[in-house]
């Protein structure tokens, strides 16, 4: 399973927001394990809320790595708040809106709204999930930690490839 | 601002950061070993005090960066009197009463109270 959560970016904001979209599907595996049937329960199969907070991860990751030209390893230090009041399911989308509260060499704090798309009927907020992102060359560095892999490995081949297919560049050489 | 307004902001922002109970912030309390803070939540609660009182924190103005590998400071797993009048000279918001009573390089944390993020505030608000 490739771990990509969102499918692409619909619209990016250097350095304050990106609105992202994940859309839901039954071909997916996890779904069919979250929740499977047991004896006379049927099925439920939803997207697990895990998921959807690392959707939101990927979405604001994508944010702060782009205001740093994708020169840093952006990782997610610290789930700030995750709160999410209904399920996803197959042929639902959701849509990540990730806004830039403060950015700087260290890292990043992100807010950000998760909104549930289902067919025939209007779009609605389902949650809010606020992180925190670490720029772990610095951070480490500077605490004297282990080097980290030389190139960038936060965003790999997968990443590449949805920033192209939602129409952003990486910069060269990155 | 008072201090004691001061005080009730910090007290807000670290049950935002931190995720305890306002009882448990008091002025002695600990970031680390009272309140559970760990590496990130330094950033976190840097973010938030500049958010609150709208000043801008250095890297390392706060919380020191790399106290523990500089090895004038210390030795034997402990602080050197150089390595805390250094810290002093750097972190004079800091509170280093139980850091000085066992110089143990895990101490160090120590020195970061309620008090002493108060007294940083207070400060940069001054300054």
């Amino acid at each position: 399973m490739r771990w990509m959560w969102i499918d692409r970016v619909l619209s990016l904001e250097p350095a304050k927001k990106l609105v992202a979209i994940k859309h839901v599907s039954l071909s997916e595996d996890h779904i069919h394990d979250h929740f499977p049937a047991s004896g006379a329960r049927a099925a439920l199969p939803v997207m697990p809320m895990s998921l959807v907070v690392e959707g939101m991860a990927q979405s604001a990751g994508i944010l702060v790595g782009h205001a740093g030209g994708f020169r840093e390893n952006v990782l997610l230090a610290k789930v700030a708040r995750a709160e999410l009041s209904e399920d996803a399911t197959a042929g639902d989308s959701l849509r990540y809106t990730a806004e830039v509260e403060k950015l700087d060499a260290m890292g990043a704090s992100t807010r950000g709204t998760v909104e549930l798309l289902r067919p025939n009927e209007a779009p609605r907020e389902i949650g809010r999930v606020d992180l925190m992102f670490s720029h772990a060359d610095q951070s480490m560095s500077l605490r004297g930690g282990p080097a980290l892999p030389g190139n960038n490995f936060v965003f790999g081949e997968g990443f590449r490839t949805l920033l192209r297919m939602s129409g952003i560049e990486m910069p060269a050489g990155v | 601002m008072t201090r004691d307004e001061i005080e009730s902001k910090v007290k807000a922002v670290l049950v935002d950061a931190l995720a305890v109970d306002e009882d448990d912030v008091t002025p002695d309390a600990v970031l680390t070993s009272d309140l559970g803070a760990e590496s990130i939540d330094f950033l976190d609660i840097v973010f938030k005090l500049e958010q609150e009182f709208g000043f801008k924190v250095q890297q390392g103005e706060l919380f020191p960066d790399n106290v523990a590998q500089d090895p004038k400071f210390v030795q034997g797993g402990k602080v050197t009197p150089e390595g805390i009048a250094a810290l002093k000279k750097r972190l004079p918001h800091a509170d280093f009463s139980k850091l000085e009573a066992d110089p143990s390089v895990a101490n160090v944390g120590k020195i970061f109270t309620v008090k002493a993020l108060v007294n940083f505030c207070e400060r940069k608000l001054a300054a």
